[in-house]
């Protein structure tokens, strides 16, 4: 009786999994489809807890096991401890350090996939099968949270540069490659546990190795394969127990992220060989286009606001500049004035903008930017003609018409917005540093360009102020 | 070969319903616009937390006495509930913000 309700726990839980994801993908209904995958996961948990059964070696349920009241005692300390951290952070985190946020909370699920897999090995040394699913979850597992670690760390900055170690490619496929030997001679062999934690160590140093040379502005493809990485250990583990919800969860998780990520690619006309594999951000490939000479324009402020309030239509192009100086409401302000004026004002967002895809949406419906502002690069594009005042704001490398025009560039093939084709180009920069990419842009030398150097907040701040003065 | 062919035979079940899986899931991906793709990318890490399940079933098979086991278990857990508490409630603050004015 009790191990069907769970398996209907089971099956009441994966179908909200689908559906709720499925729901997450339109606008309209995502909130609902993230709280009914949330309340499906309640349920199984719960199952988990309450309906458990003890079993034997060949799966007999044995009759009157009682759990020991310390195991409750740990599990529900773990999960009320866990909910309160968890549901703090989340709460608390700035729109800006999501990116970085949804990296920890990936690398958390990666370990709890080793942890199951360091606590299951030795009570499955004599069935292959099953080591072999005990290994692969937890050398997976592993390799996602320290992946998903150095991510988080490069996201929030502490990491900037990538590290490559001279032939890290030729390295990282060595490490891969021993940590694929060394984990299938455990599997055969089943030797004592210091070979597992030897395993472990070695799956944590090719994590590292796999993300430390990637770049920043990749930084959101890595997450979403690591994403879909975790995905894969959940499933392995429901391999091991025969557990449907881990396997939908974990095989739903592992191809949606997969293909996510190779959309995430696409936007950025890299093949995901070119991510993980090649220079970006550095290094020897951004030397190609160094060479963007010419002089740069100044505009000032009150130049800015005259301009922008006797225009017909403003475009403004937000990057990651604006997350960080977190000028979402301010911008939102000036839009608002400008329609005001009659001004008809969009919002261009490449696919790409910010730090993870999506980000900038994200970002400016916190500041309560209408939904259908927010205008996608194919369909903007073609309006940059017909518009007077495009106002790029913290974005760079998405602007870079070396994208177009220079194929030694390493961001040449990327689409990018078509901002040259307005009347004017207002830049809004804090210094004249380059993007993420590591190369120059040579829009800012542009006759139509002007540059208003200063913090997005407070340009942004005064930009408003004297709109309504005059 | 006979022994693949075995293999595939004795887990039909199984192979099915991991490449049923596998479509389903590319399936409710596709299509969807860029500017949900934080969301979902951080929904879907939300529910790969399920593997929160497979810690506490372990955890509800240790040996009291076992005290590393114990601890690891707990580790697994509280890791399991960070995950899928904090990747919901994360998308929920994320979603949140597309609601209709």
């Amino acid at each position: 009786m009790k191990s069907a309700l769970l398996e209907l726990s089971y099956l009441i839980g994966s179908v909200t999994f689908i559906v709720g994801l499925k729901m997450m993908g339109n606008p309209k209904s995502a909130r609902k489809g993230n709280l009914l995958g949330a309340a499906g996961m309640t349920l199984a948990i719960l199952g988990t807890i309450f309906l458990f059964e003890k079993k034997t070696e060949d799966g007999a349920i044995v009759a009157d096991h009682v759990v020991p009241g310390i195991i409750y005692a740990l599990i529900f300390g773990a999960i009320i401890l866990g909910t309160i951290v968890g549901w703090l952070t989340a709460k608390k985190v700035q729109m800006t350090k999501m990116p970085e946020l949804v990296s920890m909370f990936n690398g958390m699920g990666g370990a709890c996939a080793a942890l199951i897999g360091l606590m299951e090995y030795q009570h499955n040394l004599h069935h292959t099968g099953a080591l072999a699913t005990i290994i692969a979850g937890m050398v997976i597992g592993t390799v996602s949270f320290s992946g998903s670690i150095i991510a988080y760390l490069k996201l929030n900055g502490t990491m900037k540069q990538p590290i490559r170690l001279p032939q890290y490619n030729i390295i990282n496929t060595i490490v891969m490659a021993g940590v694929v030997l060394f984990g299938a001679w455990v599997v055969m062999t089943a030797p004592s546990m210091t070979f597992l934690y030897l395993l472990f160590a070695v799956a944590i140093v090719y994590g590292i190795l796999f993300t430390v040379p990637i770049g920043g502005a990749d930084m959101p493809v890595v997450i979403s394969l690591l994403n879909s990485f975790t995905g894969l250990a959940a499933a392995f583990g429901g391999f091991l127990y025969d557990n449907k919800i881990m396997l939908t969860g974990g095989i739903l998780v592992g191809s949606a992220g997969t293909l996510l990520t190779l959309v995430m690619c696409k936007a950025m006309n890299r093949p995901l060989s070119n991510v993980i594999f090649g220079a970006f951000g550095g290094g020897d490939a951004a030397a190609g286009s160094s060479s963007v000479s010419g002089s740069i324009k100044d505009i000032n402020v009150s130049d800015t606001a005259v301009l922008m309030n006797y225009s017909k239509k403003v475009v403004i192009v937000p990057g990651y500049g604006l997350a960080v100086a977190q000028a979402q409401h301010v911008i939102h302000e000036l839009e608002t004035i400008l329609e005001e004026r009659g001004v008809q004002v969009k919002y261009a967002i490449h696919p790409v903008a910010g730090r993870m895809p999506g980000h900038m949406n994200v970002l400016l419906a916190e500041s309560n930017v209408s939904y259908d502002k927010l205008v996608e690069m194919e369909d903007i594009n073609p309006e940059f003609s017909s518009t007077d005042v495009v106002l790029v704001v913290g974005a760079n490398d998405v602007v870079n018409p070396a994208a177009h025009n220079d194929p030694s560039s390493p961001i040449y093939g990327m689409p990018i917005l078509d901002v040259e084709n307005a009347s004017h180009i207002i830049v809004n920069k804090r210094s004249m540093n380059a993007g993420y990419a590591g190369i120059e842009n040579e829009l800012f030398f542009n006759p139509k360009t002007s540059m208003l150097f200063g913090d997005a907040k407070d340009v942004l701040t005064k930009l408003v102020a004297e709109i309504k003065s005059l | 070969m006979e022994s693949i062919l075995n293999l595939i035979s004795e887990h039909r079940e199984m192979i099915y319903f991991v490449l049923l899986s596998v479509f389903v899931g590319i399936e409710v991906i596709g299509g969807v616009p860029t500017v949900l793709h934080t969301p979902l990318m951080s929904g879907a890490n939300a529910i790969h937390g399920v593997v929160i399940v497979g810690a506490i079933y372990v955890m509800l098979n240790v040996d009291p006495t076992d005290y590393l086991a114990l601890a690891l278990g707990f580790l697994a857990v509280l890791l399991g509930t960070l995950n899928v508490v904090g990747g919901f409630v994360v998308t929920d603050r994320m979603l949140e913000m597309f609601k209709k004015k």
